[in-house]
């Protein structure tokens, strides 16, 4: 019997943030987004299913990471950031002041465009970091399973299983992505948002963590920004093209199945952008 | 198993073995002015800093010469008796530094995260100006302060810890019964225990502005990473500021140290000089070794002179340890620093 099975629930979640094993509906409902006094997201609407990794594409500049964060509530780290519009998980607005923080960002986890393990924490601490930060308590046999258990289904422990206690600086940079990760993969959460992470990885790393993403796909629902139109292509089933056209603040222009946006985009600017013809 | 190519014109006689050769440099004269200019006013810091070694050292030969080694085990300091030693006066320099480190290491770390994580905003450049400014005061101000206003009330303090801890014997009172009919409050009124508090006062800006450097650097990235975890905010500064600001808190709090080891105003108006050596600092009396200087240094002549600044001497070398190792710590790279990819 496998303990780590997450009990069976019903289709329709009867409770609010129901921790379903394959991930949670996110939905962006009319958000839009300010640094200051420039907006830099306008009305955007965007239903991410679970089972679905959602590729953001576009230029840079066009505010899909600024989505990307608003999605668990990072946006707002930054003191002048404003925003406006929900963002409902299973239906629930995580925005709602009677919604704490720390369990919509557990609900939700995050790994950046550049690996961020905690340096002064081994491997293994690194992994389960998300409980002490959380102040929950498991026994050594738990957190032993805990770790092997994330590192799997993140593709490093084959690399990684007989140095746990090695600091988590001394991995490459694609094997630090992967660590983040297993990290975020530790507190179970019911979405796994990316912030191109890629972008500061070896081909080699890139495949090790796009098929990660492949893995965790009917395990979490996956969000994740990418210049990079190949692997748009390749890890996503749906896609979303961002723009901001001069000083107008980022919109939506097309957003749909993956398939569709690179074979028949209905929009002349999608069918440039796909295409390298600009951007 | 890899093959060479040889790609020299069949025939040529082999190449001879190279040698790594010299790069030199020139320097036009603008930059030669330049770097001898800046490296004169770097030698002069080096120069005042080791002529005061130096002078106070040489200070040492004649002192010894009179006093012999009895000088660093000798607890009175008598120029009437002409009996002069130091271990009174090392002991009871470190024990005020100390007492005043116990104040200063808690609140200032407090105020130093504070300030840097708990503030908001618009409040923490004030707060960060007015513990620098705390800094600026000068040390007779905070000395006529705690003479009058903590001395008063501290000595409560030192009542109560007396009265509840006193089986203790570092917090033991003679002839101080805390429970007594009639308080003997003389007997607990300018003590190690007060003067170090007052001390702590002056180093709390000090080591605060140290962890707030450090601190501030904390990177974003690790700290994002930790919120997107789910964490709290003081989940976050367990995690990431504290073991990134290690090295500043314990620079910082060395510094604190070095500083409170030379104090000299606030000792020497409140604590009141005695040469005994005991460690019962909520008692009256004690002594520290700018204390004893500033204390003689108006009626010392000769052989007595030296003495005192061979005293100081001892300080000075304390010192400058306390402080190169707090140097040495702040500037230590953490081991995360090196892998930044």
């Amino acid at each position: 019997m496998n303990t780590f099975a997450a009990p069976a629930i019903d289709a329709a979640p009867t409770q609010a943030y129901s921790a379903n094993p394959s991930g949670a509906h996110l939905n962006a409902d009319r958000i839009s987004a300010w640094f200051g006094t420039n907006k830099v997201l306008e009305r955007v609407s965007l239903s991410m299913p679970p089972g679905t990794v959602t590729a953001l594409i576009g230029p840079s500049g066009c505010g899909k990471s600024t989505f990307l964060r608003i999605l668990n509530r990072m946006h707002e780290l930054v003191p002048s950031a404003k925003l406006a519009g929900e963002v409902r998980l299973n239906g629930v607005d995580i925005y709602a002041a009677d919604n704490p923080i720390t369990v919509t960002r557990k609900r939700i986890g995050m790994v950046f465009q550049k690996p961020n393990p905690f340096p002064a924490m081994s491997i293994g601490e690194n992994v389960i970091a998300g409980l002490k930060l959380n102040g929950s308590r498991a026994s050594r046999t738990e957190r032993a399973r805990l770790i092997e258990d994330c590192l799997t289904r993140a593709g490093l422990w084959n690399e990684v299983k007989g140095r746990l206690g090695d600091a988590g600086g001394s991995l490459s940079g694609g094997q630090q992505q992967r660590l983040c990760i297993a990290r975020s993969l530790a507190v179970s959460p019911d979405v796994l948002l990316m912030d191109e992470p890629c972008s500061a990885l070896d081909p080699t790393s890139t495949r090790r963590i796009e098929e990660t993403i492949a893995i965790l796909r009917n395990q979490v629902t996956i969000v994740i920004v990418t210049h990079n139109m190949q692997q748009a292509a390749r890890v996503s089933q749906q896609c979303a093209f961002f723009l901001a056209e001069q000083g107008t603040p980022g919109q939506i222009v097309e957003a749909g199945a993956t398939k569709d946006i690179f074979e028949q985009p209905r929009d002349p600017r999608t069918a440039d952008y796909v295409h390298g013809r600009f951007g | 198993m890899t093959t060479l190519i040889d790609l020299r014109p069949a025939g040529s006689a082999p190449e001879p073995d190279d040698a790594p050769r010299p790069i030199r440099r020139s320097l036009s004269l603008p930059d030669y002015v330049f770097r001898w200019g800046t490296t004169g006013i770097g030698a002069v810091v080096l120069v005042i800093t080791g002529g005061i070694g130096i002078f106070l050292g040489y200070q040492l030969v004649p002192t010894l010469h009179h006093y012999g080694l009895h000088f660093f085990a000798e607890n009175q300091w008598n120029p009437g008796l002409n009996i002069l030693g130091i271990s009174s006066v090392l002991i009871g320099t470190v024990e005020v530094a100390l007492i005043a480190l116990v104040f200063a290491f808690p609140l200032a770390l407090l105020t130093a995260l504070y300030i840097s994580e708990y503030a908001p905003s618009w409040l923490r450049g004030s707060l960060t100006a007015l513990v620098d400014l705390m800094a600026a005061i000068p040390s007779i101000l905070y000395a006529v302060w705690g003479f009058f206003l903590i001395c008063p009330h501290a000595l409560y303090v030192a009542r109560w810890l007396n009265e509840y801890f006193g089986w203790i014997p570092l917090f033991h009172v003679q002839n101080g019964d805390a429970r007594a009919p009639v308080f003997t409050a003389t007997q607990y009124d300018y003590s190690p225990f007060i003067a170090g508090m007052v001390v702590s006062m002056m180093v709390i800006p000090l080591a605060c502005a140290v962890m707030l450097g450090v601190f501030g650097q904390a990177p974003i990235a690790e700290r994002e990473g930790a919120y997107a975890l789910g964490s709290t905010r003081w989940g976050m500064i367990r995690t990431v500021v504290l073991p990134f600001g290690r090295g500043g808190i314990i620079g910082g709090t060395m510094l604190a140290l070095g500083r409170a080891l030379g104090e000299t105003m606030a000792v020497l108006l409140i604590l009141s000089l005695n040469t005994d050596i005991k460690f019962r600092p909520l008692e009256l009396g004690g002594v520290t070794t700018a204390q004893l200087i500033a204390n003689f240094f108006g009626e010392a002549t000769g052989g007595q002179l030296s003495a005192l600044l061979a005293a100081g001497f001892v300080l000075f070398a304390i010192t400058i340890l306390v402080n190169t190792i707090a140097a040495m710590i702040v500037n230590r790279s953490r081991s995360g620093a090196l892998t930044e990819i």
